[in-house]
């Protein structure tokens, strides 16, 4: 029993982190209705770019928030470059554009920082918390649970921002129909930038996570496609839903990993989440929190 | 005409002077149309499918940019200034807002959240955005009802309500009403047109809708346009309009001497204006 909670709550906040990168995804798509394949190379961007500041003799809370000005310049300018001038074309056509963003970002974070891997320090540890290894001899992680911390800090904020304020009103109203909320006065421009800027930073957040967890290397990109189920479970819509989504997500994998492993020789963890998905797209296409595709007839 | 010296003794409010649309660069479909819009009043854009009221009313709004379309001829003046530049943004702000056709409500958004978001270019605070929308729901009472419904759940004409009203938390002087009647029960629409003679008489809000239904509007509008082909062919005060025996026989299906022949019709042109 004891080692059953381990692995689940090992894999909840593994799942945080997944939901992390997912919330970059569900942001943008939110808003704009793009599905941003370049999400996962903003988070890689985000990483490199710290650690090769922090490497480069800066300290972590001054390369922080440099990298967050750099984000959010990548996020306005990909939104003016490449996005704008394709406003009012299929989502097909913008979802490539984004694919071609992702190999520039790619290529443009390793020609300004090198392919070397990097490690990051955020002066957290990565070791099992004591009070909960003696009273219940459980094993958790102290760096998810700070992890955690943060990431559920940040969906409260995003939902709130979403349901409660006046630019987070817009936001889903832009998300829901881009020419009536012109028509009412919105503007789009300003919208999809304040939106590609909030991006950037969650982007950033999951990158100084993940890279001081796995090292800042080009293997960071792949954390990005495990975001792909957990929006398939939550939502491609909705905030709540890559939380949950992210849980369910992490949860699942290393139970699989622990209990089914053994029976067809492990090395399942890498796909469970992909063949979970694909069943719970037959069942619930919007997924579980996602904005039910509404229909008159 | 008669409705020429109306219009040129109130002030337009609202001019559209020769404009010309052409979408994708190539498809020409206003060709030249001029129309006034006097203060306070309403004004009907008619005509067929494909004559371009709706292109008149984006050209106006300058929501054509997001379709490809562009205005490559003439001028739009709004209270005596230039507007054909400004974005959507700027002319609600200048008191100016399309409700566009088919409604387009944001589906996912509550009834409520709809109206909210149409206040987007005030600033106002708390208390100012609930009077606001105590406003829209004084006017609309059955959205109150449905407030905190999504409004793709909705029915049409509460959409339509829906779409109005949150038009109207922008406090426009001047509204684009694009096809009101579309897809709704006679009664609804009729309910609807009574709100906007209400909108128009006691908030003093001017309308330029664009309608197919040409019964319907021309018994609730001032005056009139006859659109053809993205060409004004007739205009005028709107009852004079409605008992016009052409404007009987094309538009109202009311016909007084029997059937008649395709070729003895008429081809109204206004040479005036795009001569000019």
């Amino acid at each position: 029993m004891q080692f059953f909670l381990e692995v689940l709550l090992g894999g909840l906040l593994s799942g945080v982190m997944y939901a992390l990168v997912a919330l970059g995804y569900v942001l943008i798509y939110k808003a704009s209705g793009v599905f941003n394949f370049a999400q996962g190379a903003m988070v890689f961007f985000a990483a490199l770019t710290t650690a090769g500041l922090v490497d480069a003799g800066l300290s972590l809370w001054l390369a922080a928030p440099l990298t967050m000005v750099a984000m959010v310049a990548l996020g306005l300018l990909t939104e003016k470059i490449v996005l704008r001038p394709l406003v009012a074309q299929h989502e097909i056509t913008l979802f490539m554009a984004t694919i071609g963003l992702t190999f520039f970002v790619e290529g443009l974070a390793q020609a300004i920082w090198g392919a070397n891997v990097r490690s990051l320090d955020l002066g957290i540890e990565d070791v099992p918390l004591e009070w909960l290894l003696e009273n219940a001899n459980i094993a958790i992680s102290q760096f998810d649970l700070v992890a955690s911390g943060i990431a559920a800090a940040l969906v409260t904020m995003l939902a709130i921002f979403f349901s409660k304020t006046k630019i987070g009103r817009a936001l889903r109203a832009v998300a829901d129909d881009h020419q009536a909320a012109l028509s009412i006065g919105i503007p789009l421009q300003h919208i999809w930038g304040i939106v590609w800027g909030v991006a950037g930073f969650v982007a950033l957040v999951a990158g100084l996570l993940w890279g001081s967890r796995n090292g800042v290397q080009f293997a960071l990109t792949f954390v990005a496609l495990k975001a792909l189920p957990v929006l398939i479970l939550g939502g491609f819509t909705s905030v709540p839903g890559a939380i949950v989504g992210g849980l369910i997500i992490g949860a699942s994998e290393k139970l699989a990993e622990v209990y089914l492993g053994p029976l067809v020789g492990g090395g399942i963890e890498g796909w469970f989440p992909y063949v979970l998905a694909l069943l719970f797209l037959l069942v619930r296409p919007e997924g579980l929190f996602g904005e039910k595709i509404i229909r008159r007839i | 005409m008669t409705a020429q010296t109306a219009t040129q003794t109130a002030p337009a409010y609202l001019s559209v002077n020769n404009v010309e649309v052409i979408y994708d660069h190539v498809i020409l479909v206003l060709k030249g149309v001029s129309l006034d819009v006097p203060e306070g009043k309403i004004v009907a854009l008619l005509g067929a499918n494909g004559a371009g009221k709706s292109t008149t009313l984006k050209s106006i709004s300058t929501l054509l940019k997001g379709e490809r379309g562009e205005v490559t001829k003439g001028s739009i003046a709004f209270r005596g200034e230039r507007v054909d530049q400004l974005t959507p943004n700027e002319l609600v702000k200048k008191g100016m807002v399309q409700v566009m056709e088919g409604r387009h409500c944001f589906g996912h958004l509550t009834v409520e959240e709809n109206l909210l978001t149409g206040a987007y270019t005030r600033s106002l605070s708390r208390g100012e955005l609930k009077e606001s929308l105590e406003r829209v729901y004084h006017y609309f009472p059955r959205l109150k009802t449905r407030r905190t419904s999504q409004s793709g759940y909705t029915s049409g004409g509460e959409q339509q309500m829906t779409a109005i009203g949150r038009a109207l938390m922008a406090k426009p002087t001047m509204i684009l009403l694009d096809e009101p009647s579309m897809g709704l029960a006679p009664q609804i629409v009729e309910e609807i047109f009574e709100i906007v003679r209400d909108l128009n008489q006691r908030e003093k809000v001017s309308f330029l809708l664009a309608e197919q239904n040409t019964m319907v509007a021309l018994r609730y509008a001032d005056f009139g346009y006859i659109l053809e082909n993205g060409r004004v062919v007739m205009e005028g005060d709107a009852k004079e309009l409605a008992s016009n025996e052409d404007v009987k026989e094309f538009y109202l299906g009311l016909s007084s001497g029997g059937r008649k022949s395709f070729r003895d019709v008429k081809h109204y042109r206004r040479r005036k204006r795009w001569l000019a």
